[in-house]
């Protein structure tokens, strides 16, 4: 890169740049409404949105379980549940009153989903990033997220490949709360959680710095605006999964041996565009909102830390089982735990208490593969 | 290596997703497209999401 190209990124974009730069987003929103139809070109804005909001707030998932577990702050947690809480506020309300036209993010308690959660939850301690996290690291030049990215993908595929094979291994009937007391008992358990986190962590943990109710409000309106446009909550793997199954099949793979791939909606949702399925819109837009704000405030042009390769391959085998294990979860921190208790999921709740168990692991697991000094 | 070359090349991997299934997958027709908001459109949600319970 040339002396001119690094000093136009280390310093903040000009007020042109930045002029051209939303255009061009503009453009290609506007060009996906046209071409695939307004809801498409509406779930990539919101997927933008979230993207802008994580990178710009600097929230997320992993970092705050990191810090709760290792130095008791429990703020991050806290401001995860307040948000939740806030959107199980309203779309309790409206799968109550439109259940024909919106569902929730469901999925049955069984063995192999614990197991995936305990697994993710390590994996996404690893590599510091989550579903969410790994696409928004990606996006702003983690080169971590990066190269954990394509890995996440093959991994997701690879887990709906074999996803009906674990399910057989024992699964409950889907739980779903609903309704004024479904409501009820949700919000009663996001505060039983959010006084046992402050219960157990540091005193002043309930203190919110700004920017965590920035994240809280703005992703709180996104994922509610996600519901009412798409019908079904947030969600991040389904997605990147697909994109390896369209590539299976343009190369002339066979999916048929996969009930879950061979399944008519997701050969259906093989065949058509990506630019009709719902999480890979909002995965790019997760991508392209993360790249747009980190080049927004001049964060592109700090080096990419350098690693020993043990390392490095700790993140490939953490990326596909990343995308393996929130396959037999069904969901990882966004599909399972975010929108999962938000919509009334009783495995979101299972999730949350395995993948936290499986964090504390990832965080004692990351000195040991080179990933952070040892201490 | 800096921060931008990364996000560069994950920019690129997008675009190139997109080029590719835009060259293999059924072609788009926005007139026969959901109407833009789910809520009030009188059709059931038939997008694919991770919770989504496999198949029987």
């Amino acid at each position: 890169m040339s002396q001119a190209a690094s000093a136009a990124i280390s310093s903040s974009p000009g007020a042109l740049s930045r002029l051209v730069a939303l255009a061009a987003v503009a453009a290609v929103v506007l060009a996906v409404a046209l071409v695939a139809g307004p809801r498409y070109g509406l779930l990539l804005l919101i997927g933008l949105g979230f993207g802008l909001a994580l990178e710009g707030f600097r929230f997320g998932f992993t970092g705050p379980w990191r810090r709760m577990i290792l130095e008791r702050d429990a703020s991050g947690l806290l401001a995860q549940l307040i948000c939740i809480a806030l959107v199980a506020s309203v779309a309790f309300p409206l799968l109550a009153a439109n259940g024909a036209e919106l569902k929730g993010a469901h999925a049955p308690i069984g063995v192999a989903m614990i197991g995936g959660a305990f697994v993710f939850g390590a994996a996404m301690q690893i590599v510091l990033g989550c579903g969410s996290g790994t696409l928004v690291n990606a996006g702003s030049g983690n080169a971590i997220g990066a190269v954990a990215l394509p890995f996440f993908a093959i991994g997701s595929f690879a887990g709906a490949y074999h996803l009906t094979w674990w399910t057989n291994l024992g699964s409950l009937p889907v739980v779903a709360l609903s309704g004024g007391p479904g409501l009820a008992i949700t919000l009663v358990g996001l505060g039983a959680v959010a006084a046992l986190a402050l219960m157990v962590g540091k005193p002043g943990s309930y203190r919110l710095p700004a920017r965590y109710w920035g994240a809280i409000l703005a992703l709180a309106g996104l994922a509610i605006l996600h519901l009412v446009v798409a019908g079904q909550p947030w969600g991040v793997v389904y997605g990147l999964g697909l994109w390896v199954a369209k590539v299976v099949v343009a190369v002339g793979g066979d999916l048929s041996g996969s009930a879950f791939w061979s399944a008519p909606g997701n050969q259906a949702q093989v065949a058509a565009s990506v630019l009709t399925d719902v999480t890979s819109l909002t995965d790019f837009g997760l991508i392209g909102g993360a790249a747009l704000m980190a080049w927004w405030r001049a964060g592109l042009a700090s080096p990419v830390g350098v690693l020993p390769a043990r390392a490095w391959g700790a993140v490939i085998i953490a990326g596909l089982v990343l995308g393996y294990s929130s396959r037999l979860a069904f969901g990882c921190n966004i599909g399972a735990f975010f929108s999962g208790i938000g919509t009334g999921s009783a495995h979101g709740w299972v999730w949350f208490i395995a993948a936290f168990a499986g964090s504390w692991v990832g965080v004692r697991l990351r000195p040991s593969l080179g990933l952070e000094a040892r201490k | 290596m800096i921060r931008a070359h990364v996000t560069g090349a994950v920019l690129v991997l997008i675009v190139g997703i997109v080029a590719f299934d835009a060259g293999t997958a059924e072609p788009l027709n926005p007139y026969t497209a959901p109407p833009m908001l789910a809520l009030g459109s009188g059709m059931a949600a038939a997008g694919a999401h991770c919770a989504a319970p496999p198949p029987k």
